[in-house]
């Protein structure tokens, strides 16, 4: 393996690191095989002890400063900058906030960036998605330090390591800014597992009608132990939370199942979920484009059919 | 208080995209084309803010071939008062496209840039946040909500799991996100009217700019076709193939 060093930026809310960084290491590996985990944050130690018993990783470098406690673009592109000036390649996770930052980390080493990749073909040759995930453009960098986002849910989470933990080294860098602060968070609490890492997935369209009726999704969520997703246009409409909407737009979800109810299936909501292991739709209209994609199309009356499908799982 | 706002040229949203039989590329080729719907609510948010008397005037700009003009005349329409045309190759790297744009914002010197957070063709989501990296501004992307008060900008940013609200000073970079407004449609009158309106052409030199290739389009490939499914009968008829045929149920 090439000894590339690749830096990878840990996903993380200071209390937990997320299953993303998993993924994320196992894409590394296919880059390199120096791999260091960078935890920015504050307060952030135990996501660092986390990182670093995941097998693959050299080291992991945890920056922990008030400067970093809300992963903000103008402090923390400044850390990755520095970090990656020796690095072969530098990887965030495809989220909001790996969004928000690598851009700009990649524009200020004056490289390009490649967004939300799906696979590695060589160690600058990579495929992702353009237009909605209706083309998958195979694309080379031809960049010293190759600058990318990565769709989590294209590779396989890195076990943990069966023994040992990678050294933990403490970053002293942080410059204070006043550009931008932070004022408030709201965050949709739920019981239910997470979208975007959701065995299964329950999504609800503007079929439901209302924010009333989209609690029909609810006991059948129960029953399947799944995450809650909707169409744009049921966010638009105030059904349900932003951050619960599907697609080119929103959240890109894999699960094993995904039962689409009452979802025509525009090409923006499918760029978000056709993906998916095994695709259920309800839907009244048999012309809908949704059964296009569908393993099991039930042409039905979702008020019916999904409180039936409820009962009897 | 000067506004700039980028706006790309993009493959109608609803239009089915096609690739190249040699599979070099997309094939645009009398394909329907339109304003990024990003950017149509970037335009529609500085509209709002002349409006509300905080912006004073609204500038436009477009990188790519001639016939970028027509999003720029769309945008006048809706309200910018002038054009920039940077004339460029329609499928100039994001890298690159950030480098004109800073040239412009240097030129400008507006109080606020705006641009989508995405390109609907190439999905980047990348331009705005390196264009504030280059003018050394803050940014806030995915914005959901826009407020301007002494100097600052409050911005609500759509993130996954919820809502952040940041205060950046002006200068600053926000790109929007589908929620931040609703975008108007244009009226005759002021399609009439956007036809007079200034436009000023410039090219990468004369900004300053050398435009540079980082990226490689190898090949385009249709994504993997799922395989035609089933209609089932009934919900039982479901449950039973859930469970015993594709066996993700217990
Ligand atoms: C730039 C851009 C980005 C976009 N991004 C996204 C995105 O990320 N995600 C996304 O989802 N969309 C996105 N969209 C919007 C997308 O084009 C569609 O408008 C949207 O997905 C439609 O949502 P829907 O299927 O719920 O609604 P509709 O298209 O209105 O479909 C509702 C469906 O419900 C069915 N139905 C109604 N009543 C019943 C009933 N009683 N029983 C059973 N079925 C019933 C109808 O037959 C219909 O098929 C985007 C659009 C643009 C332009
Ligand atoms: N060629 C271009 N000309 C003007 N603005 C652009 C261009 N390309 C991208 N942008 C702006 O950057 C935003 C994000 O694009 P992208 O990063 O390419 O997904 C767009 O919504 C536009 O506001």
């Amino acid at each position: 393996m090439s000894p590339m060093k690749v830096l990878i930026l840990a996903e993380h809310d200071n209390a937990t690191l997320k299953p993303a960084t998993l993924h994320l290491v196992s894409a590394a590996l296919q880059l390199g095989s120096d791999i260091s985990i960078l935890v920015a944050g504050q307060g952030c130690a135990a996501v660092a002890d986390n990182a670093s018993r995941i097998a693959g990783v050299s080291r992991v470098l945890l920056a922990d400063n008030a400067v970093y406690q809300y992963q903000l673009a103008e402090a923390l592109a400044p850390l990755v900058v520095q970090l990656a000036s020796d690095a072969g390649a530098v990887l965030a996770a495809a989220s909001t906030t790996g969004k928000n930052v690598l851009p700009r980390v990649a524009a200020a080493l004056d490289v390009a960036q490649l967004s939300e990749i799906l696979a590695i073909k060589d160690a600058s040759t990579f495929v992702r998605p353009i237009y909605a995930g209706n083309v998958l453009a195979t694309v080379q960098s031809l960049d010293a330090i190759k600058v990318a986002t990565v769709r989590t849910s294209a590779f396989l989470p890195a076990p943990l390591a069966t023994s040992g933990q990678a050294p933990i080294e403490s970053v002293a860098i942080a410059t204070a800014q006043d550009q931008s602060r932070f004022v408030s968070a709201s965050h949709n609490v739920s019981a239910r597992p997470e979208l975007g890492a959701a065995r299964v997935v329950v999504s609800g369209g503007r079929g439901l009608g209302s924010a009333e009726n989209f609690k029909l999704l609810d006991p059948l969520a129960d029953k399947l132990g799944a995450a809650i997703g909707a169409s744009r246009a049921a966010v638009d409409a105030g059904y349900v939370s932003n951050d619960l909407q599907v697609g080119q737009t929103g959240k890109i979800v894999a699960p094993e199942l995904y039962i689409a109810v009452g979802i025509s299936g525009a090409i923006q909501h499918l760029a978000g979920m056709k993906d998916s292991k095994v695709i259920v739709a309800i839907n009244k209209d048999p012309e809908a484009a949704i059964f296009q994609v569908a393993d099991y199309g039930l042409v039905a009356d979702l008020f019916q059919a999904v409180p039936e499908l409820a009962k009897s799982l | 208080m000067k506004i700039l706002v980028a706006v790309k040229r993009t493959l109608d949203a609803y239009v089915k995209v096609r690739i190249r039989q040699d599979h070099s590329g997309v094939d645009l080729t009398s394909a329907k084309m339109a304003m990024n719907p990003f950017c149509e609510i970037a335009v529609e948010e500085a509209v709002r803010l002349k409006e509300k008397g905080i912006a004073t005037e609204i500038v436009v700009v477009s990188v790519g071939s001639d016939k970028v003009q027509e999003q720029l005349r769309g945008a006048m329409a809706l309200g910018a008062d002038r054009g920039i045309h940077v004339q460029a190759g329609d499928d100039l790297e994001s890298l690159n496209v950030a480098k004109l744009l800073k040239a412009v914002v240097d030129k400008e010197q507006p109080g606020l840039i705006l641009l989508g957070k995405q390109a609907i063709d190439s999905d980047n989501n990348q331009v705005g946040q390196m264009l504030a990296a280059l003018a050394q501004l803050p940014q806030a992307t995915f914005a959901s909500k826009l407020e301007i008060a002494e100097g600052r900008a409050t911005v609500s940013r759509e993130v996954d799991g919820g809502e952040q609200v940041l205060s950046i000073s002006l200068p600053a970079i926000v790109t929007t996100d589908l929620r931040l407004n609703e975008p108007r449609y244009a009226k005759l009158p002021d399609i009439m009217k956007a036809k007079k309106k200034p436009v000023d052409i410039f090219t990468p030199e004369q900004l300053g700019v050398t435009v540079k290739q980082h990226l490689k389009l190898v090949e385009v490939n249709d994504p993997p076709a799922r395989k035609a499914g089933v209609k089932v009968a009934s919900v039982a008829e479901l449950v039973d193939k859930l469970r015993n045929e594709a066996k993700v149920i217990a």
